[in-house]
């Protein structure tokens, strides 16, 4: 049996995983046990890129709820459709092969994009992509190179809330 | 005396791995060329397209390339300039003229470094060996640009370039 076969096994089982019965495994079967506690570990890992995911988004959100409200005192929070028109209306003032954010992220922000030299793009609803929007810095930097693209202007905080609002709900 | 196993392994892993590689590319010659394996120039080059190999192109290209982000091919590609150090660190290391390279001869036969060419696609090593392919191949909706290596060159990723 093959050590990807034992992973395989195991992870079926929760008691397991969860080393419920770690102490007599050690002794007579040491070798799955190690292959439980690398498979617990990483378990334990993958949870906590959507644990900081949560987070993030959460922090950066209000942090575009605060300039939004600078901006217009009669903010009244963000939408989710209003950041579905945005993601999805075709604009005139941008790059003319780039008339949406629809034209690489695609209609459904469930499914994968593709750039227009072919390169595929991750979905962007973060049910799909639970390791998205971790990083306030990267998202940032997206948001100015695709709205320069699309709109031929940045978005301002309210634009980029919404679509958040958006895409975090599906 | 829990842990050690997994690192072992891996380390084997890698080791069979990279040995896979290093037979494939002898055998494959003049048609592999390393991909790009640092992560941080894999992120940053390689989201809108492939992230193309930096032995494809002479030192002085990505030189030039590093410095005009803020308009490259009509995108605004640019990163903060600590990161944009590094990827040209990099990319300039990994050049087709760097000292060490057997790979890429093919492709820049006939270059002039100095002259710091942009695209990859308009080398004249590259174009002789795509003058067969016809006009409405670059023009399928499957293609559409002639940098989206990876829509006729299934294992681009991997580094190579054969059909
Ligand atoms: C020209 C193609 C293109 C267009 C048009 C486009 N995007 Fe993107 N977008 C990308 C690429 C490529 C990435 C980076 C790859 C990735 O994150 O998977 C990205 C990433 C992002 C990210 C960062 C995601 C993260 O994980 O942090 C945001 C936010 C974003 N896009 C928003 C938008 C919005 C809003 C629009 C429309 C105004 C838009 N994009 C239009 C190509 C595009
Ligand atoms: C925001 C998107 C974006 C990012 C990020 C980006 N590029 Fe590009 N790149 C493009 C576009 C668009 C083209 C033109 C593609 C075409 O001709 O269809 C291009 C073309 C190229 C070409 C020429 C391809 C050819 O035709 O031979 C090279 C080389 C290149 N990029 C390298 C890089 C490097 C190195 C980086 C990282 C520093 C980078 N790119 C980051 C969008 C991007
Ligand atoms: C429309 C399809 C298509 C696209 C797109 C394309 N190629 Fe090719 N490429 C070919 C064909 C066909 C050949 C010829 C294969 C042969 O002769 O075995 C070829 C040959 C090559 C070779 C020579 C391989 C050898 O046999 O030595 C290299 C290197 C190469 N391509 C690199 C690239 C790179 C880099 C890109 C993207 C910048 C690219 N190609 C984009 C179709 C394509």
């Amino acid at each position: 049996m093959s050590a990807s076969g034992y992973v395989q096994h195991y992870s079926a089982k929760v008691s397991d995983i969860y080393f419920i019965r770690p102490i007599k495994m050690f002794k007579s079967r040491f070798k799955f046990a190690q292959t439980k506690v690398a498979v617990g570990a990483l378990l334990l890992l993958s949870c906590l890129p959507f644990a900081a995911t949560a987070a993030s988004l959460e922090a950066q959100l209000s942090q575009y709820a605060a300039t939004a409200k600078a901006a217009n005192p009669g903010f009244a929070g963000f939408s989710a459709a209003r950041g579905e028109a945005l993601h999805t209306r075709n604009f005139a003032s941008g790059k003319p092969d780039t008339p949406a954010c629809t034209s690489c992220h695609g209609k459904d922000p469930r499914s994968a994009g593709q750039t227009l030299t072919g390169k595929r793009i991750e979905a962007v609803a973060l049910s799909v992509s639970p390791s998205r929007y971790a990083d306030p810095a990267k998202v940032e930097k997206w948001f100015k190179r695709n709205c320069n693209e699309v709109i031929g202007r940045e978005c301002t905080a309210q634009e980029k809330g919404d679509w958040l609002t958006f895409v975090g709900s599906r | 005396m829990k842990f050690p196993t997994r690192p072992v392994s891996l380390g084997l892993l890698v080791l069979a791995f990279s040995a896979l590689v290093f037979s494939r590319a002898q055998a494959g010659g003049g048609h592999y060329y390393p991909p790009v394996v640092d992560p941080v120039v894999k992120e940053e080059c390689g989201s809108c397209h492939l992230a193309f190999p930096a032995a494809m192109l002479p030192a002085a290209s990505w030189k030039r390339m590093m410095g005009e982000l803020e308009n490259h091919f009509g995108d605004n590609a640019a990163v903060d300039p600590a990161l944009a150090r590094k990827i040209t660190a990099y990319l300039v290391a990994n050049a087709g003229d760097a000292a060490g390279q057997r790979y890429s001869a093919k492709l820049l036969r006939g270059v002039d470094a100095a002259s710091a060419p942009q695209r990859i696609t308009a080398l004249p090593q590259w174009v002789r060996e795509h003058r067969k392919v016809p006009d409405w191949e670059w023009r399928h909706k499957d293609v559409r640009s002639k940098a989206n290596c990876t829509a006729c060159h299934a294992d681009a990723e991997l580094g190579y370039y054969e059909d």
